[in-house]
């Protein structure tokens, strides 16, 4: 009798290795240990076996049960898993099909840089003022010390609402206008972004467009503190590596006054095409304020001194994303809009 | 302004190479933009005379040149036609090189020998819009006084270097080579030689023979005039010549280069006349007549008004005061004698009158920046003085000088405490003296103050700042420590309309639009294409007064036009697919001076979005655009807003465009865009726009966002479809569904719009599903289905809705 359990176990073992799904596993399962399954069967011979016999058969009997079922589960996984292979394989997808379209607006590339420009001057703890942008003659020449008839008023051929309103040539009004609300408070440090309106129309100018100009009144402010707030901001906005220079010129609001180059970013300063194989790019406009212009704010040159510095936006945004056509900026081609 | 090398050289020797010289005068705020190097190359390129002209057998167009090489005679072929016999002319003989490498090598021209070649100036390099009218087209014919054999480089200047200067407005003063050449002295620390006014004057006293009269003092308030006898016209020195071609200048001949010369050597303009054509050898210099008329040099006939400044003889107006003279005693072949005049004029009366004819100069820049009235006198004389030289004539003794004051120098005081506060230096009184001294700025010391006494050539200077600044540019910006401003720390901020309006274009960018910039400035015919009532209030624009064409004449009242225009052009650039939005401000006109300015967001799309292989296009629609607008009111947490179909613009469609209105008002348009607009677009897709005004939906939307606890009973979902006549507003319907629904309700959602079959005619089908929920228990079925009938009867009772 415990030959034929043995048998039962070969034969199991056997046919259990052979079936290729869990479906027929479990009719093997059962074929044998099913109530009417082979090893009942044998079981139900053992009432004409000895008592002495019984407890033997009866312990091989279960260590046969036993076997089959360590079989069945080792190879009932193997199937599982057989099977979630299989089932995985017929699932698979063409991953190279495209994706859904998921559109994504665009902000104007001169948003993005007068975004950059505000973020670096908030940090510096500078408020952001802005102004009208049809400006009176006053506050966007008089009172910044260019009289009627000055030769400057040449340099910013402006567009005129009438005699005494024009569109700013710059965002400098502002500046006055902030003077006159603050004085005689101290400090005073704010940046004016916005649009500009000259007349001029080709690559390289644009009849609008915009600025962005800062300003800082306190006592004790000198030009050492210009370069300082320069070189900080050229570095935030250009790279860590940026070196910036400063060029005599002449702005009728400021005085001293200073052109503001910093070190080409595309060659890093030995000299390129787009630096006109300067290693210098010029980049702002910028003095400490004329004592006429803090006067007239209502300022005592004498307590109080300060900077201003101004910088052309889209000539910022040229030199960032290699743009070569000023207009490309205005026009809106939505594939040159996408691109930013 | 653009200065020879060697002409600055003539006053000081700097021991600086051109490109030194120029880095460093750009380092002091006079920018030099380019230095052009005149070396081209050329070898063995000399003076030969011409000793005969024969005609050459074979060809017309040729002639055959025996030139005199000073030690050997050459026979030279050329097919010039400006060459005479005795001129002096550059050769380039056998051997010799030209600009580019081209070497001369011995030719033989339809069978004669020719060893050489006669330059034209193109040939040696030279513009030839600079060269005198009788070499122009032709050889370049040199001043007869050149020595045969002297190499040309050296004789026509073509080793020099040209400085191309780009003066600031306040430096005018370099108008004047010699201002510059102070400026080299400043900056190389050199010593400067001026050149020396002396010369023979005549017996005859000019107060004997010519008079000056001027009667408008304000308009010219010193006038120089001095009369030299007996010139000779012809070429000017080649030394002279080249100078003023290296400045851009035409050499004419010796009277007319003298006067040019002085202008650029000292910053004076002068005048010569023909002082015989001088009725009554009398200068007198006033204001036109209204309609007074004139032939100026150019042959053209000119009308004055009272504001023209106008220089006269006895009888009639002979020049145009610093501007243009007059045809009538302009210095001719014939001219023996000329008055020269050199006069300080009104800087803003010749900047008018140049503008209002046109004719901008030399000249007319120099007096509109303001000259320096002592250097009037000196100019006349040097001119004078050049004229006895290199003219033959004989300067008639004294002069007539109509200004007779004492010219007070400007004593600016300077303090060196000053100087470092607002530099951020620490320059000690003897650096700060020997900048003074570079700059030949003479100063006294009075205690901790420099009275520093400014030069009358240096105008820009008239206050301690402007001396600051000449120390902070002799010193070097690379001296300037870098600092950052110390004090107080501050707080870096937006105003709450640049905080909302940054997130408002957020998001945009966020639910895919794409931002536009648009110019302000708009053509008054956008407004006939956007089909605007002639009594429409956005017609009531800011205009532009001298705008650069029609296209930009205008200021903006409608962000429209803009947006519609980007869309055509897009389209025609077959992009139809849009989603573009702009944040800019419109003007309109106000009862201030200024016209009032009001930030607007507006947006527009057409086409559709996302169309792919396997999923569903996303029309870009009244409905999409609308979307976005509810999106962002739910973004910004504004609960009370709706369209109405009232107060629309005119270029909306009517049926299908709503005004936004915000806690009752109004603050923008939403729709598609009339027919007729779309058609005078060009657009081929249906396109849809919106505007709002900014600051109002800042204010509605609340600064402080407070969270609402969600109930934690379980809610129930009830649908509901109804058939309603097709012009019944759905808001209308969702609006009593809100009302009857009462707390419990906490939810509408309209899933379905049916039109169609099984819909009667006149019908639309709306499906809602309504959603329940209690804050305190949960609801049971019969007291959602009470609500769910109520609600059901009331819309029977109020619109005859029947249900579904
Ligand atoms: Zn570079």
């Amino acid at each position: 009798m415990i030959e034929k359990l043995n048998a039962i176990r070969r034969q199991a073992e056997k046919e259990m290795n052979k079936v290729a799904s869990y479906g027929e596993l479990n009719d093997l399962r059962v074929k044998y240990l099913g109530k009417k399954g082979e090893l009942t069967a044998v079981l139900r011979g053992m009432g004409s076996l000895s008592p002495e016999e019984r407890p033997q058969v009866g312990q091989a009997a279960n260590q046969v049960r036993s076997d089959i079922e360590k079989i069945l589960e080792v190879r009932g996984n193997e199937l599982k898993e057989q099977q979630l292979q299989e089932s995985l394989k017929k699932e698979t997808i063409d991953i190279t099909l495209p994706g859904q379209n998921i559109f994504i607006g665009r902000k104007h590339p001169i948003t993005l840089v007068i975004d950059q420009i505000k973020e670096i001057f908030l940090g510096m703890g500078y408020t952001i003022s802005e102004g009208p942008e049809i400006e009176l003659d006053y506050y966007n020449f008089e009172a910044l010390n260019i009289p009627p008839e000055h030769p400057a008023r040449d340099m910013q051929d402006s567009f005129y609402i009438s005699d005494e309103v024009l569109l700013r040539t710059h965002t400098s009004p502002v500046q006055v206008r902030t003077m006159e609300k603050t004085v005689p408070q101290v400090p005073v440090k704010i940046i004016c972004p916005g649009k500009v309106y000259r007349r001029d129309d080709d690559a390289t100018h644009s009849p609008m467009f915009h600025q962005v100009e800062g300003l800082v009144i306190d006592k004790g402010i000198s030009m050492g503190d210009l370069k300082g707030t320069l070189l900080t901001f050229a570095r935030q906005m250009f790279g860590e590596d940026r070196q910036i220079r400063l060029r005599p010129s002449y702005f009728p609001f400021t005085e001293p006054s200073a052109e503001v180059d910093i070190s080409c970013m595309m060659c890093g300063g030995e000299g390129c095409r787009v630096c006109s194989h300067t290693g210098w790019l010029e980049i702002l406009g910028s003095g400490m304020v004329h004592p006429r212009v803090l006067e007239m704010s209502g300022y005592n040159p004498e307590e109080v001194s300060g900077f201003a510095f101004g910088m052309g936006v889209e000539r910022v945004a040229l030199l960032k994303y290699g743009i070569d056509d000023m207009r490309l900026l205005f026009e809106n081609d939505l594939r040159f809009l996408t691109q930013f | 302004m653009k200065v020879a090398y060697q002409w600055l050289k003539q006053y000081i020797d700097s021991g600086l190479s051109p490109a030194e010289l120029a880095s460093k005068l750009t380092m002091v705020g006079l920018a030099v933009e380019h230095v052009e190097f005149l070396e081209k190359g050329i070898k063995n390129v000399v003076v030969g005379q011409i000793k005969e002209i024969t005609r050459h057998p074979q060809a017309d167009k040729l002639v055959i040149c025996q030139v005199d090489m000073g030690e050997k005679t050459v026979q030279i072929v050329t097919g010039a036609t400006n060459v005479r016999e005795g001129h002096k002319v550059p050769v380039a003989l056998v051997g010799a090189k030209l600009p580019g490498g081209v070497k001369m090598k011995a030719a033989k021209l339809r069978g004669i020998e020719s060893y050489g070649m006669l330059c034209s100036g193109e040939e040696l390099g030279i513009d030839e819009t600079y060269v005198s009218e009788e070499s122009r087209g032709g050889i370049m014919i040199l001043h007869p006084d050149v020595p045969v054999g002297k190499d040309a480089v050296e004789v026509l200047g073509l080793d020099d270097a040209v400085l191309e200067f780009e003066l600031t407005p306040n430096r005018s003063d370099c108008l004047s080579v010699i201002n510059v050449a102070r400026e080299v002295s400043a900056v190389s620390g050199k010593e400067i030689t001026l050149p020396k006014i002396e010369f023979k004057e005549t017996e005859e006293n000019i107060n004997d023979i010519a008079s000056v009269e001027v009667k408008d003092e304000e308009l010219c308030n010193r006038y120089v005039a001095r009369v030299v006898k007996g010139v000779k016209l012809g070429p000017s020195p080649e030394w002279m010549q080249h100078f003023l071609r290296s400045a851009g200048i035409r050499p004419i001949n010796n009277v007319v280069d003298i006067s040019n010369y002085v202008m650029l050597e000292m910053g004076q303009p002068l005048h010569t006349f023909d002082y015989n054509r001088l009725v009554g050898h009398k200068i007198i210099v006033r204001r036109a007549y209204e309609e007074e008329k004139m032939f100026t040099l150019d042959g053209q006939e000119r009308i004055f008004g009272s504001d023209t400044l106008l220089i006269c003889d006895g009888e009639k107006p002979v020049a145009v005061a610093g501007v243009m003279g007059g045809l009538d005693t302009e210095v001719t072949e014939k001219t023996e004698n000329i008055l020269i005049e050199a006069a300080r004029f009104h800087p803003v009366s010749i900047r008018r009158t140049s503008r209002m004819l046109g004719l901008r100069s030399e000249s007319s820049l120099r007096f509109e920046k303001g000259l320096d009235v002592s250097n009037v006198k000196n100019a006349c004389d040097r001119a004078a003085q050049l004229m006895a030289e290199f003219c033959g004539g004989q300067v008639v003794n004294g002069v007539i000088d109509t200004f007779d004051q004492d010219i007070e120098l400007l004593k600016v005081p300077l303090r060196i405490a000053r100087i470092n506060q607002i530099l951020g230096t620490s320059l000690t009184r003897e650096e700060v003296t020997s900048f003074m001294e570079r700059l030949h700025f003479s100063f006294e010391i009075m205690g901790e103050e420099m009275i520093v006494t400014i030069p009358p050539y240096r105008q820009d200077i008239t206050r301690e700042v402007d001396l600051i600044e000449e120390v902070a540019r002799l010193n070097g910006y690379d001296q300037i420590p870098v600092t950052l401003p110390f004090g107080p720390t501050t707080e870096g901020r937006k105003t709450r309309l640049q905080e909302f309006a940054d997130n408002v274009k957020n998001f945009f960018v966020g639910v895919g639009l794409v931002e536009v910039i648009t110019y302000s400035f708009i053509n008054r015919k956008d407004l006939d294409k956007i089909i605007l009532a002639e009594d429409c209030p956005l017609r009531k624009t800011v205009k532009v007064k001298n705008p650069l064409s029609d296209e930009q004449g205008i200021m903006r009242t409608t962000l429209a036009p803009g947006l519609l225009a980007t869309a055509a052009l897009n389209t025609s650039r077959r992009k139809t697919d849009l989603a573009i939005f702009e944040c800019g401000r419109i003007f309109m006109p106000g009862s201030e001076k200024l016209p009032e300015e009001t930030e607007v967001l507006g947006a527009l799309v057409s086409g559709s979005l996302n169309r792919g292989w396997n999923w569903q296009a996303q029309t870009l629609d009244f409905y999409f655009l609308k979307g976005v607008l509810a999106a962002l009111f739910d973004r910004l947490e504004i609960k009370d807003w709706r369209l109405k179909a009232e107060k629309l613009p005119p270029f909306l469609h009517p049926g299908r465009a709503g005004s936004i209105h915000v806690n009752n008002c109004l603050v923008g348009y939403i729709g598609e865009i009339h027919p007729r607009v779309q058609d005078n677009y060009d657009l081929e897709e249906k396109t849809c726009i919106m505007q709002i005004d900014l600051a109002p939906l800042a204010d509605a939307s609340p600064n402080v966002v407070r969270y609402i606890p969600f109930g934690k009973f379980p809610s129930v979902q009830r649908d509901m479809a109804l058939l309603v006549p097709e012009s019944l507003a759905a808001e209308e319907v969702s609006a009593m569904i809100r009302a009857k629904g009462g707390e419990i309700l906490t939810g509408v959602s309209l899933f379905d719009v049916y039109k169609g079959a099984q819909v009667p005619e006149g019908y639309k089908s709306l499906a809602y599903s309504l959603s329940f929920q209690a804050v305190d228990r949960t609801l049971t079925d019969e007291e959602v289905t009470r609500v769910f009938d109520q609600t059901k009867s009331e819309l029977f009772a109020k619109f005859g809705v029947e249900l579904r």
